[in-house]
């Protein structure tokens, strides 16, 4: 660690019209140190960045790199000045494998032409060497984890001799195991004397790895210093501007009766494998557990998008088939996916058409004609009471932020009426307020006697808002705990059991 | 009155910004009329009676094809297999309507059959050749272009082996029942003093029976929903394939529609009758906004991109343009028109 300043950024404004997106926003890094960069969504965080980068032209201030000042065309011209970025969702490509990617617009040649793959295999393996990955440069991108894909990503920027490092939400799809590498990886990169600048909403792990933080919020510049002198509290309350006073809602929900009972359940594509478990009316249960254990599987198994090779689920004492989605739909069941972008919003269809998209034969009039009153009045108790907000229903989904979505999806399952309301990381790539709220929501709903399973690789908020966790590893159902006496610690070394 | 206070209050910045989004959104139209302002000046008989109905007729023939394969599209599939059915249906329905006396009658012996009963074999057979497109693409996974690719030649075969039986030989089919010929190119109504064939009414009606489908039943709304995230859809609870199927039947029923009108409306029919036509159909679709992203069309833009095409090919031959050069104007306007349509839907950086 050192106090020289690697890269300044200096009272960046960036307009586009209407809006000041970045108003005087400045930023330091020193030599060999993490910067954290934090704020709410909408904060700036990107922009910021993305002016850095040269994807947006700034309006106004000055960039520095060593004391030099640039101006970057592009990501490759930056990358080719030692300024490079991982991305929050990786942009690769998958059928080609590792070095492929790593060496991709500058491939090592022979002869002046010819591709050099030995001499690609020997550069890559060096760097995956000094970091410490055991992935086979020759594997194809497909075939390999997010975490290890991220990883490759590090490495590419560290071919480049990169000495600036920008991490965005790096660990937001990683295990706690991938976590844990991945800052042995920015430690090695710390120790070359790299500047990283990590943007993340997990407080904790900004606190834990970070040594100077900056908060955005609005746009501008709220405030840098060494992360020794800032609280988790502290943080939230400079980030939103107002006071959080809890992260967590208060619990109002009370667990009564048994109405969901799986057996035994087993698939026969994936890894899932002989899990049993059962859910009360009213209760949160939470699905612990690392990547690839197995918890999205189970929940989609449950509602039919994948198949079963045995096992029963029985629903007030009655065995459901679910053998589809529609199945599980009629049968009083809902899924809040995983991956909102792919299966869950209709991205250029409106909030109408995606709120009701699951409910469509409560509008037939006449067994055919859709009634567009009963639609609207539906989305607008969707709007209402999730909070969403939107100009109009009229509005593409895809121009809503993440935590609206959400919310429309949410509102979506909810018109269905559903019994058993399953959320696959309800919470992922939300910003900190709009997270709260959708805790709210699922206490709410469990108030109101629904049954809740709640997938997440989150601890604190499974452990904030669940009764219970069951915790799974390599596709079993390893142990549950009673989420008001457990902690961290316990529920790791359970998922760990597998493994 | 609401935007023009808005537009009062925009800066000037905002309102060349406002003036330019306009002129994108709005291209299609602009062209369009700009488009009929200089082929009148040029040529002054352009909107006479006769050619203003030459091209509502050519329009209202093309609308039922362009309008099946719109919903292929948004499923963000296509289908190439359209005129070839419109081809067989037709040469099905001129062989089962021929005048009794006519002399190279295919069917010499079968009595004049019903209007009713041979429209239902001409909705019957594209339905079936719509719904093996669709079983095939949901059921199989195959993209649409590969299924109808088959279907094609699937169906132009069967319509050269048709041709052969009977008394016919391959030649064409004329010499049409004068009940079916007034049914479908007769006219009650005329502007100025052309009549309007009848098919022009048949055709809006269908349009507005389409537009009813797509906006106003749940099968339309789930059509865009697959369209913009199959997925998605299959965990919403479509039933995705249940879905790319009708999509399919209900292009093949546009396609016999067609296939019925174009025999009476051309009168000599064969092997070549609809050929190309689905690529006239698709590029009118795409012209209209319907866009291979998926997800993403309007019965409007559907009939706004069949009847522009129209004006174009009829105003190229009143400006009495060289056939091979109209073949290239056409080719750019397409060109220009997705090009246009699509800056709607990137994503703004």
């Amino acid at each position: 660690m050192s106090d020289k300043i690697l890269l300044k950024m200096e009272n960046i404004s960036k307009e586009f019209p209407g809006v000041r997106a970045l108003d005087n926003v400045s930023l330091e890094v020193r030599e060999g140190t993490v910067h954290a960069l934090m704020g709410e969504n909408g904060a700036g965080k990107s922009t910021l960045m993305k002016c850095l980068f040269g994807i947006y032209e700034k309006n106004g201030g000055r960039i520095f790199l060593d004391g030099k000042e640039v101006s970057f065309k592009n990501p490759k011209d930056a990358l080719e000045h030692g300024v490079a970025m991982v991305h929050q969702e990786l942009n690769q490509a998958l059928k080609r494998n590792v070095m492929d990617n790593i060496w991709l617009g500058r491939y090592p040649k022979k002869l002046g032409f010819v591709t050099s793959e030995s001499e690609m295999y020997q550069k890559t393996k060096k760097i995956f060497d000094e970091l410490g990955i055991s992935t086979d440069p020759r594997t194809v991108m497909s075939k390999m984890s997010v975490a290890e894909r991220q990883m490759v990503e590090i490495a590419k920027a560290v071919s480049y001799n990169a000495r600036i490092i920008v991490l965005d939400e790096p660990t937001s799809s990683l295990t706690e195991q991938e976590v844990g590498h991945l800052f042995r990886i920015i430690d090695m990169l710390k120790s070359r004397g790299c500047g990283i600048i990590y943007i993340s909403h997990k407080m904790e792990e900004i606190l834990k790895i970070s040594d100077d933080i900056t908060v955005m919020r609005d746009g501008t510049h709220v405030i840098t210093d060494r992360a020794s002198s800032f609280t988790m509290d502290k943080i939230i309350r400079l980030m939103v501007g107002r006071e959080l006073t809890n992260r967590f809602p208060e619990k109002t929900n009370r667990p009564a009766e048994v109405i969901l009972e799986v057996k035994n359940l087993s698939s026969k594509h994936n890894i899932v494998d002989d899990v049993s478990f059962d859910v009360k009316k009213g209760e949160i249960v939470g699905f612990a557990g690392l990547a690839g254990a197995g918890r999205t599987e189970v929940i989609e198994n449950i509602f039919g998008i994948s198949e079963r090779s045995g096992g029963t689920i029985k629903l007030h004492g009655k065995e459901v088939l679910n053998r589809s989605a529609r199945e599980a739909i009629k049968n009083g069941f809902a899924l809040l996916t995983e991956e909102r972008r792919s299966t869950g919003i209709f991205g250029i269809l409106n909030i109408c058409d995606n709120t009701t998209i699951s409910n469509l034969k409560k509008y037939k009039k006449a067994r055919l004609v859709l009634s567009d009153k009963s639609r609207r009045k539906d989305t607008e108790w969707a709007i209402k009471s999730m909070r969403i907000k939107t100009p109009s229903q009229r509005t593409q989904i895809r121009s809503l932020s993440g935590g609206n979505q959400q919310k429309v999806i949410l509102g979506r399952w909810l018109l269905t009426e559903p019994e058993i309301l399953m959320l696959d990381e309800p919470t992922r790539g939300i910003d900190v307020g709009a997270k709260f709220e959708i805790y709210q929501l699922i206490v709410d709903l469990a108030a109101k006697g629904k049954a809740i399973i709640m997938v997440s690789s989150e601890l604190p908020e499974l452990l904030g808002v669940c009764d219970r966790i069951c915790v799974m590893s390599g596709g079993k159902l390893v142990g549950e705990v009673d989420a008001a006496n457990t902690t961290q610690e316990e529920i790791l070394a359970l998922a760990a059991e597998n493994v | 009155m609401s935007f023009i206070q808005r537009y009062k209050e925009m800066d000037k910045a905002q309102r060349a910004n406002y003036r330019k989004e306009f002129f994108i959104n709005n291209s299609l139209y602009i062209f369009l009329i700009a488009a009929v302002f200089a082929i009148q000046i040029i040529s002054p008989h352009f909107l006479s009676g006769p050619s203003i109905v030459n091209i509502i007729s050519l329009s209202a023939a093309n609308l039922p094809i362009a309008l099946g394969i719109a919903g292929a599209i948004i499923l963000s599939g296509t289908d190439l297999s359209a005129g070839r059915i419109v081809g067989f249906v037709a040469c099905v329905s001129a062989s089962l309507l021929q005048a009794t006396g006519y002399p190279n009658k295919m069917f010499p012996n079968m009595p004049t059959m019903s209007l009713v009963v041979v429209f239902i074999i001409a909705i019957a057979i594209g339905a079936l050749v719509g719904f093996i497109n669709g079983f095939c693409t949901a059921k199989f996974h195959l993209h649409p272009f590969i299924v109808t690719l088959s279907t094609q030649l699937i169906v132009y075969g069967a319509l050269l082996m048709y041709l052969t039986i009977g008394n016919n030989n391959g030649q064409s089919i004329s010499g049409l029942d004068p009940s079916y010929t007034g049914f479908i190119t007769g006219s009650v109504l005329s502007l100025g003093n052309t009549p309007i064939p009848n098919f022009v009414w048949y055709s809006l009606i269908i349009t507005a029976i389409m537009w009813f489908i797509w906006n106003k039943t749940a099968f339309g709304k789930n059509m865009f929903a697959v369209g913009s995230n199959p997925d998605a859809a299959n965990v919403s609870g479509v039933n995705v394939k249940r879905v790319i199927t009708l999509v399919f039947v209900l292009a093949g029923v546009m396609y016999g529609i067609t296939g019925f009108i174009e025999a009476a409306r051309i009168g000599s029919n064969s092997a070549a009758t609809g050929l190309n036509y689905e690529l006239d159909a698709i590029a009118a679709s795409v012209i209209g906004g319907v866009s291979f992203v998926g997800g993403i069309g309007k019965i409007r833009g559907v009939i706004m991109g069949v009847v522009l095409l129209r004006l174009i090919f009829v105003g190229l031959t009143f400006l009495s343009i060289d056939a091979n050069m109209q073949y290239i104007i056409k080719g750019l306007i397409i060109l220009v028109a997705c090009a246009i349509d699509m800056r709607k839907y990137l994503v703004r950086k």
